[in-house]
């Protein structure tokens, strides 16, 4: 029997595990690789020599070979994540600052001009205009159950009108009873109700907030949107009101030379409900192609409050009534800047982001 | 909906023009999306005969084809593969021009010069059709080289494409708007030609109508027509069938869509001698039984659906051996359809419950015209009508057509007239404005209400065709939106309220605005993060946590609400620093949710009627900002953190080192923002971990960023987050002394808590600010050299050196009482 190459294998094994062993740092261990476990590895230069062997014995030897190597690899694998965490717990340590011992006064913080969101920033001039107007503001949860994303509002399941809504549900409770709400209009069930448990009538308010519809994003639309809502529920409210605030805020936010219009719409939770068109605010009412030739935009929706929504949050709809109305925030910010596609507004690109104030 | 205008003009006198009519109906909220010409613009296109098709070398997409349109043999190339020799199609000869302006050109194709066009039924906009060419051999006589226009029979034609509001179901046929354009004209409503039943025999003794589930089925009619010829249909029925974007099929299935059309009532005509016994009885389906529907799909009935309350009712259509032969008022079987060796036909024409056909449509994911009216409410008294316009339009192609006598006509649960009282008062209460009665009366008798004066009360009863009306105070509102419609919006007064309460900003909006404009002031940006995420980018935070799902996401990666907005603002950043603008601070203010399990679930109310108690995620408003410029630190965190604590009057919270930092943070740079007084957690504020970075954003490489991620929620509740006291101390007139205190200070001994506590421990203290922290190498460990400039006075008096020595003894005793011991 001649002398097998691996007849020192054993030896080779020990001497490399003992240099894993003993290999102190992340770099050490970089370094070594190619002589432990890469083309410098003394297991490298055996496997070349299997090649002089009778097929058989080349056989037996290479599966020696390969044991011999994954032990290595396996130890070195290992002696390394030792290692990295050591680095890391270094690292960390050299890292430490105390926080609260932070001088602030001697930070410096080069100046800078910062952007609100724009969609922010639309919402709080939206905000201001009703304000002005005598609006109180409030806000809702985004995720609702059926029952105020719905059904209060007059849409009981499985009506046909749920279909103006793609909703996304949310794996709560059984099926389909917990929703991303669609609208904001939900809040409106929260505020009435609180209202009618407080005995706080009247109500004066808008709700702005986050929607999401099960849609794909376009140019035009985002699943994700923002919305504001505005509610009045008093004594002797009429149609006519519902229009004059339309037509004020219209004037107030838009400029003195856009006004608005009413014309009959559909809602489940408004009779008589009306969709309200504003003047087209890039060709003032001339016509032009996003008004499709007829000066009007189609901005939101309006009605006066049903008697139905009335009686599921058990307020009196012969001592009370009421108007809502409501409208995209990210459309009103997208007629005012004249953003081709809306999907700029999720991209958090700074250089789309520092044009605003 | 499609309406073309020549129809429209059958049932009202409309010589207004195109753009006013399209006013008109916007106004009465018959809303026009699209107005199209029909047949404009095709006076150039002819009928060709295709004789010969065949490859071109080297294109595999389109083929060359030999047509004669009259003038000898035309080479055209054609992308289109449905047709085949001898069809006749339409050609659009070069120097042609389409609808739209398109003018054909003798273009070289592969080496091919093609000398016109051949075209989709699209392409001329007589239909959306744009599966292949329009293929003309349905025509009687196809004439080779005549024009398309006069072989198709084609008028000129304008076509209104209207939305129909989910509340007007009586809107959803010609008739529907032409009775709205009427009333509003104030001119009269043509009712169109019907058939009478000519049989002799009796509909009874040949077949057999019944109900079993009135519930479902609210009336039944069946109406036996024999020597029926299955054919074509006459060329006016195809032509308002295309203009409507319905295609034709054969005199039997045309004549019904043109009756759902033209009057609202889908009806469904069976090959009679394929249902057993002559004999439709409608029944609730039983479970597991099965439906091949007309598209070939096989369906497996009363199975509860996923929709709230959807106990799996299918409301069917069974013969004689109580097979299911069709899926009621949505789509029939198969087995029973009309075919070319039809003769005999039974007609039903029903009135099924809407909410079982909406929630079977649900299921089955199976809309059609049908099921879509169905669903909104179709007039239950149309059934009969409906059949009789049915006879008379298919009389035109059958003469011999014989209808017999007395139709059957069954009955469920019809739904109940309503009668709505409108009190003296009741329109001006909702409109703002009174409008007489008088005219009142003719608005809603025009809509085919019903009005009887009682005093100075109307009874209103709505027309069996408006189910969208409702009883008591809500039909009130049904009728008076129905007044102010045909009115005109437009015509109603404006004015603007006013109320006592003023306006205004809660707590928390203020709180918000102020902190946003303080990030905005020092230079951030404000951005705008998915609430939506993938899985991974859950689990880089909280590996394995439960988490709140969404059941039908767009896309995988958007199936999971965020716990955090720091995953979205890293990435974000990470996107601006590959595009070399990653110097920014980025900021956001949102919700972010915790599975109802984790604790703190929102206890809401939710089921059908709102009848159960459900835990829904909790719901966190947070503030979050990404510190990512090239200086930027969990310092300068620190000190964006000490600005908004002041802009916010927040005087008690302190910086304390956070011991069970999240994943996300720097492990030995985390902070919790504290308020001493309540012991609330207003925050974190620290650095971005290393790992944490490489994971969810490797494009950022080695960067360091700075966070803040502040609870709005606590720190907008003034209990947990401690305001300063409102009242203004006028600082004294008499000279402050300063001098510097150095304590060796243990670790765990916190800066600001010393500051406070030298500040607190002598009434003549003013202030006390740390000036240095310094780390000397002869210290224990963790120990530090903490320096304070201290600044005493006195509001009635200099203080003297003597009294100022005292104090400063005072505050060494205080330091040393913590551990903190003189330098």
């Amino acid at each position: 029997m001649t002398s097998s190459p691996l007849k020192d294998l054993a030896r080779h094994v020990e001497e490399l595990l003992a240099t894993v062993r003993e290999l102190t740092s992340m770099d050490g261990a970089l370094e070594a690789e190619p002589t432990i476990t890469g083309k410098r590895s003394i297991l490298s230069t055996l496997q070349k020599s299997l090649g002089s062997l009778e097929p058989e014995a080349r056989r037996d030897a290479g599966a020696q070979l390969q044991e011999a190597r994954r032990v290595v690899e396996e130890a070195f694998a290992t002696r390394k994540n030792e290692l990295a965490q050591v680095a890391r717990s270094e690292a960390l340590a050299s890292d430490r600052i105390e926080l609260g011992d932070v001088i602030v006064q001697n930070v410096r913080w080069p100046v800078d001009a910062g952007h609100p969101g724009l969609v922010a920033s639309t919402q709080r001039s939206l905000e201001d205009v009703f304000v002005a107007m005598g609006f109180r503001v409030s806000e809702g949860p985004e995720v609702e159950s059926d029952w105020y994303n719905f059904e209060a509002l007059n849409i009981p399941p499985a009506h046909p009108a749920r279909g103006l809504w793609d909703t996304f549900y949310v794996e709560l409770g059984d099926p389909e009873t917990v929703v991303l709400r669609t609208h904001t209009s939900p809040t409106q069930i929260h505020l009435m109700e609180d209202a009618v448990g407080s005995n706080s009538l009247p109500i004066h308010a808008v709700m702005p907030g986050r929607c999401f519809r099960r849609d794909t994003p376009d140019a035009r639309h985002l699943a994700t949107f923002h919305q504001i809502e505005g509610l009045v529920v008093d004594r002797g409210i009429t149609f006519a009101d519902l229009a004059g605030v339309i037509e004020t805020f219209t004037r107030a936010f838009f400029g003195p030379d856009i006004s608005s219009r009413l014309r009959p719409g559909f809602f489940p939770f408004t009779e008589p409900s009306a969709e309200f068109e504003i003047t087209c605010t890039i060709c003032h009412g001339e016509g032009c192609r996003t008004c499709s030739q007829t000066g009007w935009i189609e901005l939101g929706g309006c009605g006066m409050l049903d008697p139905a929504v009335f009686d599921a949050v058990g307020i009196d709809s012969e001592v009370w009534s009421g108007f809502a109305f409501g409208f995209g925030i990210d459309r009103c910010a997208q007629m005012r800047h004249q953003i081709a596609d809306m999907r700029a507004l999720i991209e958090n690109d700074v250089r789309f982001l520092r044009q605003f104030s | 909906m499609k309406i073309p205008l020549s129809w429209l003009r059958e049932f009202v006198e409309l010589s207004e023009s195109v753009d006013e009519l399209t006013t008109l109906l916007d106004d009465l909220g018959l809303v026009v999306e699209g107005v199209q010409s029909v047949g404009e613009g095709l006076e150039d296109v002819v009928v060709a005969r295709v004789d010969e098709i065949r490859a071109i070398e080297g294109a595999d997409r389109v083929r060359l084809v030999v047509v004669d349109a009259g003038s000898g043999p035309l080479e055209i190339v054609c992308g289109a593969t449905n047709f085949a020799i001898g069809n006749y199609v339409p050609l659009a000869p070069v120097g042609a021009e389409l609808p739209g302006g398109f003018v054909i050109t003798g273009r070289k194709m592969r080496g091919v010069t093609s000398n016109g066009m051949l075209c989709s039924a699209r392409e001329l906009r007589l239909s959306d059709d744009h599966e292949g060419l329009m293929i003309l051999d349905d025509l009687t006589t196809p004439r080779v080289g005549e024009g398309l226009l006069q072989a198709l029979g084609i008028v000129p034609d304008v076509v209104f494409e209207i939305t129909v509001e989910g509340n007007r179901p009586d809107a959803w046929c010609v008739e529907g708007v032409a009775r709205d354009l009427a009333t509003r004209l104030q001119r009269p409503l043509a009712s169109p030609p019907l058939a009478e039943p000519n049989g002799t025999d009796k509909t009874a003794t040949v077949a057999v109508a019944e109900i079993q589930a009135p519930d479902l089925c609210g009336r039944l009619t069946i109406s036996v027509l024999r020597h029926v010829t299955v054919g074509p249909s006459p060329s006016w029925v195809a032509q308002r069938l295309l203009a409507a974007g319905m295609r034709p099929i054969s005199n039997v299935v045309d004549a019904s869509n043109l009756v759902m059309l033209e009057l609202g009532q889908p009806t469904h005509p069976y090959d009679a001698s394929r249902v057993a016994s002559r004999t439709l009885r409608v029944r609730g389906a039983r479970p597991d039984e099965t439906l091949v529907t007309l598209d070939g799909v096989e369906r497996t009935l009363a199975r509860p659906g996923r929709g709230l309350g959807d106990t799996g009712v299918d409301c069917v259509i069974v013969d004689g051996d109580d097979d299911v032969i069709g899926l009621a008022g949505m789509m029939g079987g198969s087995s029973s359809e009309i075919s070319d060796t039809t003769t005999e036909v039974l007609l039903e024409a029903a009135f099924f419950d809407p909410m079982t056909i909406a929630r079977s449509s649900k299921r089955h994911r199976l809309r059609s015209e049908a099921s879509a009216r169905f669903e909104r409410g179709v007039d239950p008294q149309l059934a009969l009508r409906a059949a009789a316009r049915f006879v008379y339009i298919l009389r035109e192609s059958v003469p011999e057509l014989e209808w017999l006598a007395e139709p059957l006509d069954v009955r469920g649960t019809m739904p109940a007239p309503v009668t709505v009282e409108l009190r003296e008062g009741d329109v001006e209460r909702l409109l703002g404005v009174a409008l007489e009665n008088q005219e009142v009366t003719r608005l809603l008798e025009g809509l085919g209400f019903r009005v009887m004066a009682a005093g100075s009360t109307l009874q209103v009863t709505a027309p069996s065709a408006r189910l969208d009306i409702r009883a008591g105070a809500a039909g009130r509102a049904d009728v008076i939106e129905e007044i102010a419609r045909l009115h005109s919006y437009r015509l109603l007064p404006r004015h603007v309220p006013s109320w006592p309460s003023p306006g205004g900003l809660d707590d928390r909006q203020v709180l918000r605005r102020k902190l946003r404009d303080v990030v905005v002031d020092l230079g951030g940006v404000e951005a705008w993060t998915p609430t939506l995420i993938s899985d991974r980018e859950f689990d880089a935070v909280q590996p394995g946590a439960e988490r709140v799902r969404i059941t039908n996401p767009l896309a995988d990666d958007e199936s999971v609400l965020r716990a955090t907005m720091v995953t979205g603002l890293v990435q974000a950043w990470a996107r601006n620093v590959e595009r070399g603008e990653g110097n920014v601070i980025l900021a956001e203010i949102g919700a972010v949710f915790a599975h109802p399990s984790a604790g703190e679930p929102r206890l809401t109310k939710g089921g059908v009627g709102g009848s159960v108690e459900l835990a829904l995620p909790r719901e966190n408003e947070r503030f979050t900002i990404l510190l990512g410029r090239l200086e930027d630190s969990a310092v300068t965190a620190v000190a964006l953190w000490a600005v908004m604590a002041a802009r916010l009057g927040l005087s008690e919270v302190v910086v304390r080192t956070d011991l069970a930092p999240a994943t996300f943070m720097h492990p030995t740079r985390a902070g919790l923002l504290v308020d001493r007084a309540s012991g609330a957690v207003l925050g974190r504020v620290g650095e971005l971990d290393a790992q944490f970075l490489q994971s969810v954003a490797p494009g950022v490489g080695s960067r360091r960023a700075g966070v803040l991620d502040l609870d709005l929620d606590t720190l907008s509740d003034r209990s947990l987050a401690t305001p300063r006291s409102d009242n203004a101390s006028v600082p004294s007139r008499f000279p402050s002394a300063l001098f510097d205190l150095a304590f060796v200070t243990p670790e765990g001994l916190h800066a600001q808590d010393l500051a406070l506590a030298l500040r607190a421990s002598d009434e003549l203290v003013e202030d006390v600010r740390l000036f240095d922290v310094y780390h000397a190498t002869g210290l224990a460990q963790g120990a530090r050299s903490l320096a304070y400039a201290v600044r005493v006075s006195s509001f009635d008096r200099t203080l003297s050196e003597a009294e100022v020595a005292e104090v400063r003894e005072t505050l060494i005793a205080t330091g040393a009482a913590l551990g903190a011991v003189l330098r």
